[in-house]
């Protein structure tokens, strides 16, 4: 019976994983591939270390398990939002058919600044204040 | 069929084709960051490969090194990400 079990999860755990392998090469964009490996890979090695978990019926190797798969959990996202942020300010270019960018214009590429409003907006702006300004002198 | 030999003739080639897949990519990537994405994954499957071959040969204490290994990637992928932005600032 836990047989049964342990095929079930091993079979489908490869199985997500080669989901995993065959987006990261059909996917077009970077982004979208950092999004692809750590959804689908860690569900996989989950599945894959939970029939560990099944096959031996221990508890100290279940504990072991659990921790691998918390640490997974854990550092998956943290890693695709780093791999992410720095190859958005390396200049990796989005999909030309992707359809919104959030980062656009909020990041200063010659100041390395990033900001929670638009950068060029807020230029504009210092613009129209100086030359209020200037009036305001004139007058 | 028993489960030694199914993990042996279905569950272990099937992550072995991952893995050639991914070293594609790995090879291919256009820029560094699909190389550090394509090296983060194979060090994924190898932990999922390590818990098959525990599977595999009925010895648990294989388990502490997919532990490891997880520690490594995740220490990998954050020094990876800090130096490309590093380099970017020159």
């Amino acid at each position: 019976m836990t047989d049964i079990f342990v095929a079930i999860f091993s079979l489908s755990g490869a199985i997500f994983i080669l989901l995993a392998s065959i987006g990261l090469i059909r996917m077009p964009d970077s982004y979208l591939r950092i999004s692809v490996t750590t959804k689908a890979a860690t569900l996989g090695i989950g599945l894959l270390l939970l029939a560990a978990a099944i096959h031996f019926q221990d508890f100290s190797i279940t504990t072991r398990v659990l921790a691998i798969i918390l640490f997974i959990l854990l550092t998956a996202p943290i890693s695709g939002h780093l791999i992410g942020r720095a190859s958005y300010f390396s200049g990796v270019k989005l999909w030309k058919h992707s359809i919104m960018d959030d980062m656009d214009g909020k990041y200063h590429k010659a100041t390395q600044e990033l900001k929670s409003e638009d950068v060029e907006e807020l230029k504009k702006l210092d613009k129209i204040e100086k030359k209020l300004v200037k009036k305001k002198n004139s007058k | 069929m028993t489960l030694h030999e199914f993990i042996f003739y279905i569950v272990t080639p099937i992550l072995s084709i991952s893995v050639l897949l991914i070293l594609y990519r790995f090879l291919k990537g256009p820029s560094i960051v699909d190389r550090i994405i394509a090296l983060d994954l194979i060090i994924t499957t190898g932990i999922g490969f390590i818990a098959a071959y525990s599977i595999l040969t009925n010895r648990p204490s294989f388990l502490d090194v997919a532990m490891i290994l997880a520690l490594i990637a995740f220490l990998g992928t954050v020094a990876f990400s800090y130096y490309i932005q590093k380099r970017n600032k020159k």
